[in-house]
């Protein structure tokens, strides 16, 4: 839809009533003004009235500095409405918009700023992040942009990954993550996981049979008694071993807890589920800068490290220095 | 010649006593939440949490402190005014206990996280027709005291009193209109707006800056024109300057809510409308201001030794200072760079303290003698050291706000050679500390304030006895 010349009005009646009852009252005050202007006034006296004893009003005119900062703030208002939008539909005659000044302020940053991101954007993810230059220009952008979140050193908080280590949720690959930051990502898990019927003693059986998995401490006899139920109601997504499965659901054998990994964290996040997303920033941002902050988060320190093995097969193109463990 | 009945003072001496109770209460939430800024672990629990108490602070100060002060002061006046006692005493009586009501309800629940979500407007359904009721009694033992005056002519303080009643109420029935929630066919305590989108955030703010307009502004005009001519013993400086500036004032004020939303999704229009009108109300908000510090002309040696003119006087120019800002700050260019930032904290609060507070300080110290039987507050000294406490208490605090809130506004648009912002959110939260500390000493000091007005209040009190004065007769020919 063509938002500029879309009307604000659902009909022309109400155009022209906000037009009229606008100019009535500016107008309004300046005739008052000087209708008042002209009443009598006779300064040093009072109008007679008395109330409560003492009080008295004087009948002194009105000071005249004052009478003309009221008709100069009325005259610069009708000035106003005829440069810039006041009247109803009426443009004015600078034909000023709040839309029109955003864009023109967006389209001269492009043309000033957008070579200097525009540089970097053929260069491979991993030699940008190499470049001292580009990782303060990605720095700066994840200090706007994704701070807020993941924390200024990147290290995430509870709920929100930390990106510096080698866990990722949906891949740590160059492409991985820039398909993260431009398209976003949701995460769900259900209560109960895929066995709505479990009871409050079976969650916390589960909740030890899955510390078990990362060598947590854990009531041996739960851990027993889990490990059926987990099979039933977690491995379809966890993998029947807990090691997770890229983009579907985390590596529950690491050491690494987005919830943590108390046993009452644990039952919380069994028996509310969890559901978490990252908002997509490709629109917002743009291809050059989201290029930039791939290559700041991938060299980050979580894309650095190869050894640990893939636990599932990533579904997103092969990249043969698939950095992280992948859960 | 005197008449055998007297003034209802009962109901005038409720008001003011509560009047310095609740707002040592509202200072006292307000110091809190300052100092959360400072020490963010002071968030202990949820109901003392900074989402909770802010709401309670701005209702209190407000509603408990502001209302309190406009019942006592208004109830005062008209009936002096209008040589009768008020219209129906029971009524006045409800309105005391009423308001009252509302108030402890808000204190519990805003803490328990009742809310409507509306700034100002924040209490919840079953609250909104309490106040309705209130305020409807309000009106009519006002303008029922009006009605049956002795003398032919309106006193001036009493059609701002009179605007300020009428207002309120239309601002509270339009944009308290909710639609209660039925949680499983149950009625719940919980509502929504009866507006949506821009149109809900436009009637919000239409509400929001006329509450600041006629609560906060037009009744405490009232105040003025009757206390400060009273403690001066000097007349209105000029009656044609209170009919223009009333007049333009109750109808500029209706049309500038709208600079509240510079640059949303509020309409062009509506914007530059909002703006100019916002403009247009300098001279009618300074006319108030002028009549104010004018009727001393020929005493000013009063205010050397009188410490209730020197609160007076000087809210005056506190209203006349925040009522340029204002103007100033409605600029679309300005509010770029004010919007959002601690500089509307320090212009609310070189309104709310330096002028609402300090004129009902004043007034309240004029009423308390009288009601209690006797000519003067106990200590005159303590009402000095009050009003210099006090007064440095508002420098410190907008002084604070206006450096922090220019510094915040220029780091947030700051940005690089490549165009990306110069610093971080959290860095303008970082660099605002320093300010935010000075901001909670101000807020400090003028809580002391109020602490030493209590004391000096209860001795008052102790010395005195509850006192009607005799209804007077008019004076000449009206």
């Amino acid at each position: 839809m063509d938002l500029k010349n879309t009307s604000d009005f659902v009909s022309g009646f109400w155009n022209m009533y906000v037009i009229v009852i606008t100019l009535v009252s500016v107008i309004g005050c300046g005739v008052f003004l000087l209708l008042q202007d002209k009443a009598k006034t006779n300064a040093g006296n009072t109008t007679g009235h008395v109330w409560d004893e003492t009080l008295e009003e004087y009948n002194n005119p009105l000071p005249n500095w004052w009478r003309w900062m009221f008709y100069i703030t009325v005259i610069f208002a009708l000035v106003y409405l005829a440069l810039y939008p006041g009247l109803g539909n009426m443009a004015g005659s600078f034909g000023w918009t709040m839309r029109g000044q955003y864009e023109t302020e967006m389209k001269k940053a492009d043309e000033q700023y957008g070579p200097i991101f525009k540089k970097f954007q053929s260069q491979d993810v991993r030699a940008v992040a190499a470049n001292a230059e580009a990782k303060e220009m990605g720095q700066r952008l994840f200090l706007t942009y994704c701070a807020q979140c993941h924390g200024s050193d990147a290290k995430g908080a509870k709920g929100f990954p930390n990106l510096v280590d080698q866990d990722w949720l949906f891949g740590g690959t160059p492409s991985q993550i820039k398909e993260s930051i431009n398209k976003g990502r949701d995460a769900a898990m259900p209560a109960k996981g895929v066995k709505p019927d479990l009871n409050g003693d079976q969650i916390k059986d589960l909740a030890n049979y899955v510390r078990s998995l990362s060598g947590l401490s854990a009531d041996s006899i739960r851990v027993q008694r889990g490990k059926d139920l987990f099979a039933q109601a977690c491995g379809a997504c966890h993998g029947p071993e807990g090691k997770g499965m890229l983009g579907v659901a985390p590596n529950l054998a690491d050491k690494v807890w987005l919830y943590g990994s108390s046993e009452s964290d644990i039952v919380e996040t069994i028996t509310k589920g969890r559901v978490n997303r990252m908002p997509a920033f490709g629109d917002f941002l743009g291809d050059a800068k989201v290029h930039l902050l791939t290559a700041y988060v991938y060299g980050l320190g979580g894309g650095a490290k190869e050894d640990a093995p893939a636990a599932a097969p990533a579904p997103a193109p092969a990249d043969a220095a698939a950095p992280a463990e992948k859960k | 010649m005197q008449s055998q009945a007297t003034y209802n003072y009962k109901v005038v001496r409720q008001f003011a006593v509560m009047t310095v109770i609740w707002g040592i209460v509202g200072m006292l939430v307000g110091v809190i939440i300052a100092a959360q800024l400072v020490w963010p672990e002071l968030n202990v629990h949820e109901f003392l949490s900074y989402g909770r108490l802010r709401p309670l602070h701005t209702n209190a100060v407000i509603f408990a402190f502001g209302g309190c002060a406009l019942f006592s002061t208004s109830y005062y006046c008209v009936q002096r005014t209008s040589h009768t006692p008020l219209f129906a005493p029971s009524l006045a009586a409800f309105t005391f206990w009423g308001w009252q009501l509302i108030i402890v309800l808000a204190a519990l629940s805003l803490p328990l996280g009742f809310t409507s979500g509306k700034e100002y407007a924040e209490l919840e359904w079953p609250i909104d027709i309490l106040i309705t009721v209130v305020w409807v009694s309000y009106a009519i033992v006002f303008f029922g005291t009006l009605v049956k005056r002795k003398v032919s002519h309106i006193y001036v303080a009493n059609w701002f009193f009179g605007g300020f009643i009428l207002t309120v109420a239309l601002l509270h029935l339009v944009n308290s209109a909710e639609i209660p929630v039925f949680a499983a066919g149950v009625l719940t305590p919980k509502s929504y707006s009866a507006y949506a989108g821009v149109q809900d955030a436009m009637i919000q703010w239409w509400y929001g800056h006329n509450a600041v307009g006629f609560f906060l502004t037009a009744g405490f005009l009232g105040m003025m024109y009757y206390f400060v001519p009273k403690q001066a013993g000097r007349p209105v400086y000029s009656y044609r300057l209170s009919v223009v500036h009333f007049w333009a004032l109750v109808f500029t004020y209706m049309w500038a809510g709208p600079h509240h939303l510079h640059y949303t999704a509020l309409p062009d229009w509506t914007q530059s409308i909002g703006m100019l009108f916002s403009l247009i109300l300098l001279a009618p908000s300074w006319g108030g201001m002028i009549n104010g510090i004018m009727t001393l002309s020929g005493a000013w040696h009063k205010l050397r030794d009188d410490p209730i003119l020197k609160f007076m006087i000087t809210s005056l120019s506190f209203y006349g200072m925040s009522t340029f800002e204002g103007p100033m700050m409605s600029i679309k260019t300005v509010n770029a760079l004010s919007h959002y930032t601690d500089w509307t904290v320090g212009h609310v609060h070189s309104g709310a303290l330096g002028w609402v507070a300090m004129i009902a300080i004043g007034c309240t110290y004029y009423i308390l003698p009288r009601v209690f039987g006797k000519t003067e507050m106990a200590s005159k000294k303590l009402i000095e050291t009050h009003f210099w406490v006090a007064t440095i208490g508002v420098v410190l605090y907008i002084a604070s706000m206006w450096i922090a809130g220019v510094m915040q506004g220029l780091m947030w648009r700051a940005t690089n050679a490549d165009g990306t912002l110069t610093y971080s959110f959290v860095e303008s939260v970082k660099a605002t500390y320093p300010f935010w500390t000075i901001r909670l000493l101000g807020g400090l000091l003028f809580l002391t304030g109020m602490v030493i007005m209590a004391y000096n209040m209860f001795l008052t009190m102790a010395a005195g006895k509850a006192t009607d004065a005799p209804v007077l007769e008019p004076a000449g020919a009206h």
